[in-house]
Parts: structure tokens; C-alpha cells; sequence
């Protein structure tokens, strides 16, 4: 059988990441436009395989639960274990902290890098074109993988993630990794966001900026988050005036996000700020001045007090969606 | 303990890119270049853990050309003791996999026990060369760390992961990779400016690392191109309960979006 993909599906007690179902149908989607086939890989219990079956693979290899797994070096061993089994010609993983971090320790063992963080994939002349953004999206730069053996990671949120007309044939795949092989131990791992939704997954984004004039005043950006069903963030203004925690940043040295609403409140739209936002789908801004350079992308624009557009839009929204 | 920080010199944030005529790279005329900010939350961690221990030694380390040097100048102005830069006409557009494996050559030679980054160099972004360099060398690492504590040998760290923190357990020698958060890099004062001037800059060649140059050869740029133009937004206009409700209204039924 020709040579397909390998995709690492990524399962934290029982959730698996959106992303990972996003990767299975993006490498169905081109397996099936290169005349290939996916395989994927998950460790969890069969309620999780069975559900991550049903996202583009055709075979899926189950790994039960295992302590060495809870490490990068645990995950990086099965991969490497895998890919040297089935000599997959791309393999790709969702461009997750656990995504961006497996891949390259992978790839090194094959002294190859890693196309990270993919935005679009497409099939031209039998072969990969891959298009990723540089200096965080202000512009991109296209890649065809060379060689037999690429490394891929693909953005979370940008790819949609589509159920196959049939699912995976799961099988049970026992791999025997050497505890001795375990560098990095994990010790904890800790909630913060209390099951809020994740600012790079989230379809709806609200920030605030130094518009809102101080920490007393974020709670504004999370009620309009929370209405619209979305992730408060911020700029890097708000983040170094210390009035929320840096997960919160929105921009080139923050997070990148993309989702299909993004809500920009008293934020001037500096250009690092527009580099992490201005491939959202729809931007709304709201700026009490007309010249603040948001309103160059935002779709929609309010010039007005924040203070006063905020608290009517929390109502509107809460009143639309009862 | 010995600490080696890798740096990367970058385009100043505020530079608005363009692509060279050639189609396939980015226009760096004119432009002026920084630390990579990551890089200098790396550069920080290295001196207070020096300070903390009350000895040691901090090396920058690059791969670069001579701009690389410059930048590096202001590694040395905030408190480092050394510079190693690895220049090469052959290394000039590597591939990730290779600068990880001469950074980690450098490592080496230079027996160092704690090997710090950024987690991302703000310009060709491509968030790979720690866990590549730790991977060559062998060396547990943990990437994206907002926390750091170093004691009798073994290293805890706090990493930003999706919702969440993961700390982890690591034996030196080790590979960390910086996030904001880590902690506040401090200012170059006067004296540090002073005292960078008399630090060496220690150029090295492949040669002398007794690494040969390899081809690029996990990828291939076809072109580079600039961000789809936006279409021209809409003010919307009125009192402030009229504006609300149109963009409600907008954003159910034009957008579509909630
Ligand atoms: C190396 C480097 C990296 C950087 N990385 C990032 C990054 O990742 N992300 C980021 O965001 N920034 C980043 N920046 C900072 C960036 O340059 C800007 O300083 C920052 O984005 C400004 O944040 P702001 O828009 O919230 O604040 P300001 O620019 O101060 O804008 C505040 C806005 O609020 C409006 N406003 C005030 N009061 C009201 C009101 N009552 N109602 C409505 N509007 C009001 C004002 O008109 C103004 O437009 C970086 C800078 C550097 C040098
Ligand atoms: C086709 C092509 C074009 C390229 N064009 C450019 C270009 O225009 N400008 C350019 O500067 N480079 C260019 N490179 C080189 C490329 O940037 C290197 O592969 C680079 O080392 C990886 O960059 P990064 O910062 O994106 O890595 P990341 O993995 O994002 O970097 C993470 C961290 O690794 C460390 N690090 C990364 N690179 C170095 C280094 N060289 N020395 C020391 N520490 C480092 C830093 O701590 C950095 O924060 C090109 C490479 C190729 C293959």
C-alpha cells in the first residue's frame, strides 16, 4: 500500500483535543485527494478511540493508558516506534503545546525539522503545498515537505473538523516503552482556566485593551465573552499593567487566534496586537476614537465609550440568544 | 553551574514585512534587529539563577552572521559573561534540525549544564529549535516555561499548556524553553554597557565544531505572500443603544456568527 499519514491524537483524560479531530479530517481530506491512506494514533480507553474513529482514519492504533505516557518522551517513543513500523510519508499532529513540542523531538530522531503550525494544506501535481504564517501572520510562507518523510503540525481552529462517511478500524497496539527512556517526568498538571473555553480553540474571542482603564474593569470583557459563549483576552498592555495573567495576551508575542468572531474593546491595534488577530474571521472593534488603527480591520466598527457600548452589547446578546 | 543561552537575532517587532523581489524570502533592507523577545526572558532566568548561586557562568550563544554579533552586544550589556557565535557562510538560511545541531555541538564543547531559549523566534516562528537541540543531545527538556526552580541537580519546571500549567521534574543536565511570564528582564544599565564592550565576541566555524554543512532538505519555499486584504469594515453609526443593536443584528444576520 502506497505510504500515507500518521496522525497523533491527542486525548487528556477522556477529552480529546478539537484540534487532533481537525488533523484526522484534514489528513483524510488530502489522503483522499492523494489516492493514500491515514492512520492515527491514540493512547486512551475505547470510548475515546471509538470516538476519535469516526474523524477521517482508516485504521486508528489504540494504546491503553500507561504512566510513561504522561510524558513527552513517553508519547515521542511511541511516535518513533510507529512511524519506523509503518514508514508514514507525512506525519501530523495537532500544533497543541503537546503537538508543538512532540513533533520536533520526533523529527530529530529522523534529523529532519518540523513545518510547524500550517494554515492551509493542498494538493498540486501528486503533492503537499503547505502554507504557514511568519512574523506571527504578517505574511506567509509556502512549503512543499521534501523528502520521503515530512513532519507536520496544523493549527488549532482553522481546519475543519468533519466526521468520515465511515469509521476507523480500531486496533489494539501494545507498546512497550522503557521507563528508562523517561527524561522529563511530569509532576502536576493544573487547571487555571476551570473549564473555561481555551483562548486558541475558542470560535469567539472578546479582548480588552487599556481602553478599559484598569483590572476592576476585565470583568466587562469576560461577562460579553461569557454571553457570547467565548474566551476573554487581552492586549499586552493589560497583561504588563498586571491587570490579568499573561495566558490572556493577544498578539505577536502572545497567543494567535483565529476564530470566526473576534471582538476588539479599547484596543488601539498596534501592529504586534494585529499580527495575533487579524486572521479572524469577523472583527468587530469598538474604540472611542474614529483613527485608532482596529477600525482598518475591523468588519465592523463602533466608535463609543466602551463603558457604555459594553454593558448594551452584554444585554443584546443575552436578549438574542434567550 | 554553567548556563548557555540561545539567542536569535530577529526584525524589530514594529517592522512591517515585505517580500523580496525574488518572491521567496523576506526584505530585510533597512530593517533593524533585536534580541528575539523570547530570548530575553532566557537571558534573565540565566542570570538570576547565576546570582541566586552566587557563581557560575552565562554564555549567549548563536548562529548568525555579523548583525547576530550586534544584538548579541546587548546580551552581554544585561550581565552575560560570554559570547560564542557560530558564523558560517554555509548557515545562513538552515533548516531548524541543523542550528539545533550545532547549537548542541556548542553545548558540548562547551560543557554547559543548563541550556535555556526562547520559546519561539518572533520571525520565521518555526517553535522547534529547544525540543530539536534536546533531542540531539540527549537531554530531557520542557518547553514553554513560566516557572523555573533549580535545586541539587534536578530542575522544576512550570509549563503554559492549553487551560492550564504542567510542572515537570528534570535531571541536569537539561534543555528549557522561555515563555512570558518566566519573569521581567532587567534593563541594561550604563555600567553593563560599559562592561559589554570589553567581552569577546568568540567566533566559531563549522569547521572548528567539526560539523560539515547540510543541505536544506525537510522543506522547500516555493513563495512567500502577504495576508489576504481585508474587505473595508463598516462604522456604524448612532446613539449607543441604536449602534448595539444594529451590530447585533449584523453579527446574527450578515456575519452569521452568533
Ligand atoms: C517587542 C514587542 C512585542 C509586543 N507584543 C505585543 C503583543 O503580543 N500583543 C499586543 O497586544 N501588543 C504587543 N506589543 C505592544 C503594542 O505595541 C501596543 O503597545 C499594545 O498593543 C497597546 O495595547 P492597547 O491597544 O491595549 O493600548 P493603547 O494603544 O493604549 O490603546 C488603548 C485604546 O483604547 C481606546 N480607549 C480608551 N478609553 C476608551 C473608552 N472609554 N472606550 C473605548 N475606547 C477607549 C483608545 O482610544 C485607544 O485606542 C508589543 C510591543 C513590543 C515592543
Ligand atoms: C528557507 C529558509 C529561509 C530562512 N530565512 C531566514 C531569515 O530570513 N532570517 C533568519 O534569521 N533566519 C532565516 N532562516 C533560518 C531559520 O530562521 C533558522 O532555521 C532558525 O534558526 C530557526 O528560527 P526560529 O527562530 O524560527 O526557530 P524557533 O524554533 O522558533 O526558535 C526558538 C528558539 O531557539 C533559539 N534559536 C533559534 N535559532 C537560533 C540561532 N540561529 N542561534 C541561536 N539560537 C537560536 C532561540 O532561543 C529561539 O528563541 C531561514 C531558514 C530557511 C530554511
Amino acid at each position: 500500500m502506497a505510504q500515507g499519514f500518521l496522525v497523533f491524537v491527542e486525548n487528556r483524560n477522556g477529552r480529546i483535543r478539537k484540534g487532533s479531530l481537525e488533523a484526522l479530517a484534514a489528513a483524510r481530506r488530502l489522503a483522499d485527494a492523494l489516492g493514500r491512506t491515514v492512520d492515527a494514533v491514540i493512547v486512551g480507553d475505547e470510548a475515546a478511540a471509538d470516538q476519535a474513529a469516526r474523524f477521517g482514519a482508516h485504521r486508528l492504533f489504540r494504546v491503553a493508558p500507561a504512566d510513561v505516557f504522561e510524558s513527552r518522551d513517553g508519547v515521542v517513543e511511541l511516535l518513533a516506534g510507529l512511524v519506523r513500523q509503518e514508514s508514514p510519508a507525512w506525519v501530523v499532529a495537532s500544533a497543541t503545546a503537546a503537538g508543538k513540542d512532540c513533533l520536533p523531538a520526533l523529527a530529530a530522531r529522523f534529523e529532519r525539522s518540523v513545518i510547524q503550525d500550517a494554515t492551509e494544506i493542498s494538493v498540486e501535481g501528486g503533492e503537499l503545498l503547505v502554507k504557514r504564517p511568519i512574523y506571527a501572520g504578517k505574511a506567509f510562507e509556502v512549503v512543499k515537505p521534501a523528502g520521503a518523510l515530512a513532519f507536520l503540525t496544523l493549527r488549532p481552529n482553522v481546519f475543519p473538523a468533519v466526521e468520515a462517511p465511515a469509521p476507523a478500524t480500531v486496533v489494539a497496539h501494545a507498546a512497550a516503552v522503557d521507563p528508562q527512556r523517561i527524561r522529563t517526568r511530569v509532576a502536576e498538571v493544573r487547571e487555571t482556566a476551570g473549564g473555561k473555553v481555551e483562548l486558541t480553540e475558542a470560535a469567539i474571542v472578546v479582548s480588552g485593551g487599556r481602553g478599559i482603564k484598569g483590572a476592576e474593569h476585565f470583568p466587562l470583557i469576560e461577562q460579553l465573552a461569557a454571553a457570547l459563549g467565548g474566551a476573554a483576552g487581552a492586549s499586552r498592555a493589560v497583561v504588563d499593567a498586571g491587570w490579568v495573567d499573561h495566558h490572556h495576551q493577544v498578539g505577536q508575542t502572545g497567543k494567535t487566534v483565529s476564530p470566526t468572531l473576534y471582538v476588539a474593546v479599547g484596543i488601539s491595534g498596534a501592529i504586534q496586537h494585529l499580527a495575533g488577530m487579524s486572521s479572524s474571521k469577523y472583527i468587530v472593534a469598538v474604540n472611542k476614537d474614529p483613527d485608532a488603527p482596529i477600525f482598518k480591520v475591523a468588519d465592523y466598527g463602533i466608535v463609543g465609550d466602551l463603558f457604555k457600548i459594553v454593558p448594551l452589547l452584554v444585554e443584546e446578546v443575552t436578549k438574542l440568544k434567550a | 553551574m554553567k548556563i548557555g543561552v540561545c539567542i536569535k537575532k530577529v526584525p524589530d517587532t514594529e517592522t512591517r514585512i515585505k517580500i523580496a523581489p525574488d518572491g521567496r524570502q523576506v526584505s530585510l533592507d533597512g530593517v533593524s534587529f533585536i534580541i528575539s523577545p523570547y530570548d530575553e526572558f532566557a537571558i534573565e532566568a540565566a542570570l538570576q539563577l547565576k546570582e541566586t548561586a552566587g557563581q557560575g557562568e552565562v554564555v549567549v550563544i548563536a548562529v548568525g552572521d555579523e548583525e547576530t554579533g550586534k544584538v548579541m552586544r546587548s546580551a552581554l550589556a544585561m550581565g552575560a559573561d560570554r559570547a560564542v557565535l557560530v558564523t558560517d557562510p554555509a548557515v545562513v538560511e538552515t533548516e531548524p534540525y541543523d542550528v539545533a545541531r550545532i547549537l548542541a555541538a556548542v553545548a558540548r564543547k562547551e560543557g554547559v549544564e543548563l541550556l535555556l531559549f526562547g520559546k519561539q523566534g518572533v520571525g520565521q516562528d518555526y517553535q522547534q529549535v529547544p525540543a530539536l537541540t534536546a533531542e540531539v543531545l540527549g537531554w530531557p527538556a520542557a518547553a514553554v516555561v513560566v516557572k523555573l526552580e533549580v535545586a541539587g541537580g534536578e530542575l522544576t519546571a512550570t509549563r503554559e499548556i492549553e487551560g492550564g500549567e504542567e510542572v515537570d521534574r528534570l535531571s541536569l543536565p537539561a534543555v528549557v524553553s522561555a515563555q512570558k511570564g518566566l519573569n521581567t528582564p532587567r534593563y541594561a544599565s550604563l555600567k553593563g554597557i560599559m562592561a559589554a564592550k570589553k567581552k569577546s565576541i568568540e567566533p566559531l566555524t563549522l569547521a572548528a565544531l567539526g560539523q560539515a554543512p547540510l543541505a536544506q532538505r525537510s522543506w522547500e519555499v516555493v513563495r512567500l505572500e502577504m495576508p489576504p486584504a481585508r474587505p473595508a469594515g463598516r462604522l456604524i453609526d448612532g446613539e449607543p443603544e441604536d449602534q448595539v443593536k444594529q451590530l447585533v443584528e449584523l453579527l446574527h444576520t450578515e456575519a452569521k456568527v452568533i
